[in-house]
């Protein structure tokens, strides 16, 4: 499956790209509109050439795509490639929710052999 | 609810999840070294586990199996990396085959279990789960690219949040 192996290392790619506060931020301002890299330079107290960078990597990691207006080249955000790893985490969370949940039953169901309580007290929350 | 916090770090590829028990720390322990309890509260109710060897200490090992609706046999193995009875637990969590081998080709997870007493009849419990990879992390949560894009407005702001 080397087409999901792709896809996979991608994730790699966004959470890496997205560990960066300036790269977080640039993100948030074009998922909301298009900016040229010019435009975006003027945000950051750096040079347009780190900016420029910035970008390449949210390039990369498919968080942004950039595409010709005129003489410029605007950045727009990819808002789908943001929530594939948000739904990850959520999955995740969800099974520790579950998890969690059963731990709590066991933890209140009586110490003894549970076949033998027939009072069952505490055993449902 | 007994969790009471629960911290994604996206660029670290952590998640802990806090929990709270109105139980001493003891009995909140036991859930983790007793197997008949444990069993029951790891696997899904679709998918119950079997704990077959329980070594809990440090280079010990634990080895269960879960069994799916169709009959369908899972086996998943524990390396316990360290034991502070009834504080801390640090394990790895992974795959194996049918005779108990480690399976290479899945990602194996890395957790650390903290128990702090709150209060003699209250416990915490903090669960921090550590991933190799992103690509070990989308493997394991079984989810493609290409799947329908349906997550809430609001997990973005989360997930873009300082």
């Amino acid at each position: 499956m080397a087409a999901a192996d792709n896809e996979h290392g991608q994730f790699d790619l966004v959470l890496h790209a997205l560990a960066d506060p300036t790269r977080r931020d640039i993100v948030r301002l074009v998922l909301r509109e298009e900016h040229s890299v010019s435009n975006l330079a003027r945000c950051y107290p750096m040079s347009f050439a780190a900016v420029q960078k910035h970008v390449a990597i949210l390039e990369r990691a498919a968080l942004v795509t950039k595409h010709k207006h005129g003489r410029e080249r605007l950045v727009r955000g990819r808002i789908e490639a943001v929530r594939e790893v948000a739904r990850m985490f959520d999955q995740l969370e969800a099974t520790w929710r579950d998890r969690l949940d059963r731990f709590g039953d066991v933890l209140a169901a009586p110490d003894t052999n549970i076949q033998k309580s027939t009072t069952k007290q505490g055993a449902k929350r | 609810m007994s969790v009471t916090d629960v911290r994604k770090d996206m660029s670290n590829l952590t998640m802990t999840v806090v929990s709270h028990w109105d139980a001493p720390i003891d009995k909140v322990w036991q859930l983790w070294a007793d197997p008949r309890k444990l069993e029951r509260w790891w696997g899904p109710p679709t998918y119950p586990a079997t704990v077959v060897e329980h070594d809990l200490q440090p280079g010990g090992r634990v080895s269960y199996f879960m069994t799916g609706p169709e009959g369908d046999r899972h086996d998943g193995w524990w390396r316990v990396i360290s034991v502070d009875e009834p504080k801390r637990l640090d394990l790895q969590d992974g795959f194996s085959d049918a005779d108990g081998n480690p399976n290479d080709t899945m990602p194996t997870v890395s957790f650390t279990v903290t128990f702090d007493v709150l209060t003699p009849n209250r416990t915490g419990m903090t669960i921090e789960t550590r991933f190799p990879s992103a690509e070990a992390m989308a493997q394991l949560t079984e989810m493609g690219m290409d799947e329908g894009m349906r997550t809430a407005m609001g997990q973005i702001d989360a997930i873009l949040a300082e």
